[in-house]
């Protein structure tokens, strides 16, 4: 956020907790200063949050429904709960359809043990999926010469999409599709390598929560990433260097 | 053009009706279209041009509501309506004229069809040529909008449509007059009128017949808005399935480009407003205000989270005023008649009427307009005439893939936005499917939810993968491979998927499911394996 801002000061509650805050900054924002955990997944700061995975939805008392907090803006004495029975079952049924969704065999996956998705489910102590699997047949893209695109392992969440057309400013990835069926394409629906408009400057590889975009030459367990690029490049930016 | 001079075409419209008031009507909406009403027309036409010594002329006009016996045919002014006329029927038919009428085809318009009915956004439809301008204006038409920017401020329309009670047609009910005014108030540069066409609903075909049969009543509406507002453009987001419609409004928009309704100076006033037309690709998800709005940007369909609602921030990040069709169309009529003329039909908190589209196993499958707060058993039994071929009506499901099922012995209920929703439906946008004792009602609710799996943008997970979870598992119950536990399952990510969905379409996509489950839940422990086993409750 810009600290020359003229935004409202404003107090709210979350968890009980009064925090102090501006009215220019999102329940999730808030929170994090406050060093109040909400869990997320499509949400990474840097980028346009985009209220897609629904696991940061906390209750606000006086509305019946219950809103995103990467979206959602604070307002003077609102009264939030991060956590309840309910939020928390809702949670846990998020990881539920997405491992359900896709093909995640961690045991064989380059991202095992650097994965948020692995992370959410430990987290939210989902320990066993109940739902029926669904067993998709998807692609794998390996095209490009440095990087790999495994639909397996996607969740869908975007932060590829966002990254490449907020930061890099290629807008190479992009969605077709609808429900289940949709996924992530690159330029026109092209093989990754043969997309014109790719800088190959790795950001969205960096950015994904899963082993979905990785990087070539990766065995098991040995990818690791760096969320934190899109924060740093955007902070480099407002701070005019 | 000046009012007087608009004031002085639809004078020597009404001139010449007058001149010759013998007028056979043959309807030219998609329905009657379809059974080749168009090839009954220019038979008729050729035949009365080749007797002299029969008056008559005849002229396409829109839809008469009884789309189960089209094609339609209207002769005036007599105020005979014949049913089922088939093209080689026009022989005979033109011979009654001269003779008496043709007892075979009549339709008996004292029926509780038609008495039942009370018309304002489909009022004159069957005289009103679709396709002419001067028809529309001999019928009244415009009247409301050159009275709207000659006489009344922003804030006088404002307050007539707030007093009227008038709410959203789409479906959320939610009151017109205090979103045109949240609008209104809402700073920006700019702000847009859209026109929400984008009906796509199975079974629901009221705004597409608005659309081919009065499309300037749409226009008025818009215009009359983007006057309220302080909108200097709108938009029509029409869904690419509705040809016609698209051409008729096509055709309207430059027919009241040329009259001076629409465009710069409307009414060689001060008030400018433009209209373009948008068609949509066949989303479903596109009926989701966002999701239009990114749309008609140019981007992927896909619905962003809201506040901001569109007041605020909508179409180019300018506060936007989105309508539904049917909403729009009965702007003209509260302004000439006035608001309290419109709230004094309906219900304490449902004022006016609605259009419903009835479909499905019912006699009279077609289109009819309703003062709100009539019972459904009116509407499906006195009205509709119960289901075909001896059978019983079971239920009838209203507002589509977001609606629910309602079970024939609740018919005496009101219908009104609280009533429906009480009941675990909605209004929706008009559209009632009925069924007879040979649907399953398991089918039902599986088909919706099938529905909406294909439709989920994929954007959110609850909606992209819980309705795909939920579809599989009815399968499984209609496979009689399901459990008692896996019901539970059902009802358990129902709840979810409504309270966590990103958009309306996944917050309303286990109604259908959920009501049937309340009404029918029977039919589904039936087909349980482990049915027979000792119930636990």
């Amino acid at each position: 956020m810009n600290p020359a801002t003229t935004a409202k000061v404003i107090t709210l509650t979350i968890d009980d907790r009064s925090v102090g805050a501006r009215e220019d900054q999102t329940i999730l924002q808030i929170a994090r200063e406050n060093s109040i955990h909400i869990p997320t997944l499509c949400f990474l700061e840097g980028l346009t949050p985009a209220g897609a995975c629904r696991l940061c939805l906390v209750e606000i008392v006086g509305t019946s429904r219950v809103l995103p907090a990467c979206t959602t803006y604070a307002t003077e004495g609102m009264v939030i709960r991060t956590t309840s029975p309910a939020l928390e079952a809702h949670r846990r049924t998020v990881i539920e359809l997405l491992f359900a969704e896709g093909n995640h065999i961690c045991a064989v996956c380059v991202s095992n043990g650097n994965c948020e998705l692995q992370d959410l489910a430990t987290e939210l102590g989902v320990s066993h999926i109940t739902l029926p699997y669904l067993n998709p047949t998807r692609p794998v893209d390996a095209s490009h010469p440095r990087f790999t695109l495994d639909h397996n392992r996607c969740v869908l969440c975007a932060r590829c999409v966002r990254v490449c057309d907020e930061v890099e400013g290629a807008h190479t990835w992009d969605i077709m599709g609808r429900g289940v069926d949709a996924r992530i394409i690159a330029d026109l629906n092209q093989p990754w390598g043969e997309a014109a408009s790719c800088t190959s400057c790795g950001k969205c590889v960096q950015v994904c929560p899963t082993g979905a975009l990785v990087e070539k030459g990766k065995a098991v367990a040995e990818m690791r990433k760096r969320h934190a690029l899109p924060k740093l490049i955007t902070r480099q930016q407002e701070h005019g260097s | 053009m000046t009012p007087e001079a608009l004031q002085q075409v639809a004078k020597a419209e009404k001139d010449a009706i007058a001149r010759q008031p013998q007028r056979i009507g043959v309807c030219t909406a998609a329905g009657c279209l379809s059974c080749k009403s168009g090839e009954v027309l220019k038979n008729l036409q050729t035949a009365l041009e080749r007797r002299p010594d029969i008056p008559y002329r005849a002229a396409g006009v829109g839809c008469m509501g009884l789309c189960a016996h089209g094609p339609l045919v209207s002769v005036e002014p007599d105020g005979l309506l014949y049913q089922d006329v088939k093209p080689n029927d026009v022989p005979a038919l033109v011979e009654s004229l001269a003779t008496k009428p043709l007892a075979e085809k009549r339709c008996d318009t004292t029926a509780p069809f038609f008495i039942r009915q009370t018309k304002v956004v489909l009022d004159k439809f069957d005289v009103i040529q679709p396709e002419r301008l001067e028809s529309y204006l001999a019928a009244g038409g415009y009247t409301a909008l050159m009275d709207c920017v000659t006489r009344r401020t922003p804030a006088e329309i404002l307050d007539e449509v707030k007093r009227s009670g008038l709410r959203g047609r789409g479906g959320g009910g939610y009151p017109t007059g205090l979103k045109w005014e949240t609008v209104a108030k809402a700073n920006g540069a700019r702000k847009y009128v859209i026109c929400n066409a984008d009906e796509g609903d199975p079974g629901a075909f009221m705004d597409r017949s608005v659309l081919e049969c009065a499309p300037h009543r749409v226009l008025e509406g818009m215009a009359i808005a983007g006057l309220a507002i302080g909108a200097t453009a709108g938009y029509i987001y029409v869904r690419a399935e509705y040809p016609l419609a698209i051409a008729r409004l096509k055709l309207a928009i430059r027919q009241a480009e040329k009259f001076g309704l629409i465009g710069d100076h409307i009414c060689g006033s001060a008030f400018s407003f433009k209209v373009e037309i948008r068609l949509g690709a066949g989303a479903f998800v596109c009926g989701e205000e966002t999701a239009l709005i990114a749309s008609i940007e140019g981007r992927r369909g896909q619905p962003r989270p809201r506040p901001p609602y569109p007041a605020e921030r909508g179409l180019w990040g300018f506060p936007t005023l989105i309508n539904n069709v049917e909403t729009f169309a009965n702007i003209s009529a509260i302004i000439t008649r006035s608001a309290d003329w419109f709230a004094s039909m309906g219900t304490a908190t449902s004022k006016g009427t609605k259009v419903f589209a009835l479909a499905g196993r019912i006699q009279n499958t077609g289109l009819i307009e309703v003062p709100m707060g009539i019972s459904l058993r009116e509407i499906i039994y006195d009205m509709g005439g119960g289901a075909p071929g001896g059978h019983s009506v079971k239920a009838v499901q209203t507002g589509g893939p977001s609606g629910g099922c309602i079970p024939a012995d609740q018919f005496d209920l009101s219908v009104d936005y609280e009533s429906l929703k009480k009941l675990g439906s909605i209004m929706g946008s008009g559209g009632m499917i009925v069924m007879d004792e040979t649907s399953s009602m398991v089918d039902v609710a599986r088909f919706f939810m099938e529905f909406c799996k294909s439709e989920s943008c994929g954007k959110c997970v609850p909606c992209r993968v819980g309705t795909t979870q939920l579809h599989h598992l009815l399968e499984q119950v209609r496979e009689r491979r399901a459990s008692r536990a896996d019901l539970a399952r059902i009802e358990s990510l129902c709840d979810m998927v409504r309270t966590t969905s990103l958009c309306g379409l996944g917050q309303t996509a286990p109604n259908p499911l959920l009501s049937t489950l309340k009404f029918f839940r029977h039919e589904y422990e039936e087909l349980l394996v482990d049915n027979h086993a000792e119930a636990p409750r």
